[in-house]
């Protein structure tokens, strides 16, 4: 997990702390407007952009000197998708059927 | 985890004592310990998202329920919770940077107040438990779900069954990432003594990286969580 900037990465995480602090409020505020179907959606969007910027930042992904680190973290998340979107194909078009 | 060897055997040329001797250079170590805790990870992903996908096809399945169960819970205290987490990821990177930069009691300092908060996260999982026990939203026998309106729909009412399948996937979910937390303040535990024998230098500080990837990961967990079990239906 090398740095190869000079400088130091505080100032980084600072900024991703607030952001991540930001993100945490305006999923509370969000859930509390009517928004129709995008209530989940609009959560689900600020979850992602929160846990992509600890994985980036915080986990050190952004920069990783090992190009497999990062092959496994879309690996796991492709993976993921899969399970989560060949399941949710088949319930959420049932009526369909 | 790589403890530093001790110098048995014909060294040839000049290297870092931390190097073990099946690594090239300090670099290819410190990625090969990554790269295992990210590949552990990788499985921990597929741990929870079996829940999560349970939880999906339940909540599609039976919003209006889901959405009715999902307002009992506290809002405050899950964002409090959220915030908390955020806050012990800050002072896990902070611990790492100062491993990297041999401060040591900044690194001991992070390392116990990420623990600290660590537990201020699992004393308010144990309120809201409490409270969840108190209302007879504990599946099991004395489960009791009625009368309950469904959100957005005045005059129906949540099927109890439905809602005791929420709470069903809430404490498996929620239980679940607890004790990975407990696991984690185990981890930390051991790092804080390992920092405070001074184990740990510049050149190798690598159980600190690695225990923070984990920590992150939970972070990452709980970041999910909250949403998807808090906020279903929130607004008025």
């Amino acid at each position: 997990m090398s740095d190869h900037s000079k400088s130091s990465p505080l100032p980084t995480y600072f900024a991703v702390f607030i952001a991540l602090l930001i993100g945490t409020g305006l999923t509370v505020y969000a859930a509390s407007l009517d928004l129709g179907p995008f209530n989940a959606p609009v959560a689900l969007t600020i979850a992602t952009i929160k846990a992509t910027l600890v994985a980036l930042f915080f986990m050190h992904v952004k920069g990783a000197s090992e190009k497999l680190t990062k092959l496994v973290v879309v690996s796991a998340l492709f993976f993921l998708l899969l399970l989560l979107g060949l399941t949710m194909a088949d319930y959420a078009t049932r009526a369909w059927s | 985890m790589p403890d530093s060897p001790t110098a048995a055997g014909l060294h040839t040329e000049e290297h870092n004592p931390a190097l073990l001797h099946h690594f090239a250079e300090p670099q290819q170590q410190r990625d090969a310990a990554s790269l295992g805790m990210w590949v552990f990870l990788a499985t921990e992903v597929m741990f929870f998202g079996g829940l999560f996908c349970a939880y999906l096809i339940y909540r599609l399945k039976y919003f209006g329920d889901f959405g009715a169960a999902s307002k009992t819970l506290n809002v405050t205290l899950g964002a409090t919770n959220t915030a908390v987490l955020i806050c012990s990821s800050l002072t896990v990177v902070l611990a790492v940077w100062a491993a990297q930069t041999a401060r040591r009691t900044l690194l001991i300092g992070s390392l116990a107040i990420t623990m600290i908060l660590g537990l201020v996260f699992l004393g308010i999982k144990g309120v809201e438990y409490n409270d969840k026990f108190v209302e007879h939203h504990v599946p099991g026998a004395s489960f009791s779900f009625n009368n309950v309106p469904i959100p957005g729909h005045p005059g129906q009412y949540a099927d109890p069954h439905h809602a005791q399948l929420f709470f069903s996937l809430y404490f498996v979910m929620t239980g679940l990432h607890a004790l990975h937390m407990i696991i984690g303040l185990g981890i930390f535990l051991w790092l804080l003594i390992m920092a405070w024998k001074g184990r740990f230098t510049p050149e190798w500080h690598t159980p600190v990286e690695i225990g923070g990837l984990y920590w992150h990961f939970v972070d990452i967990i709980w970041i999910y969580l909250f949403p998807l079990l808090y906020l279903i239906d929130r607004h008025p």
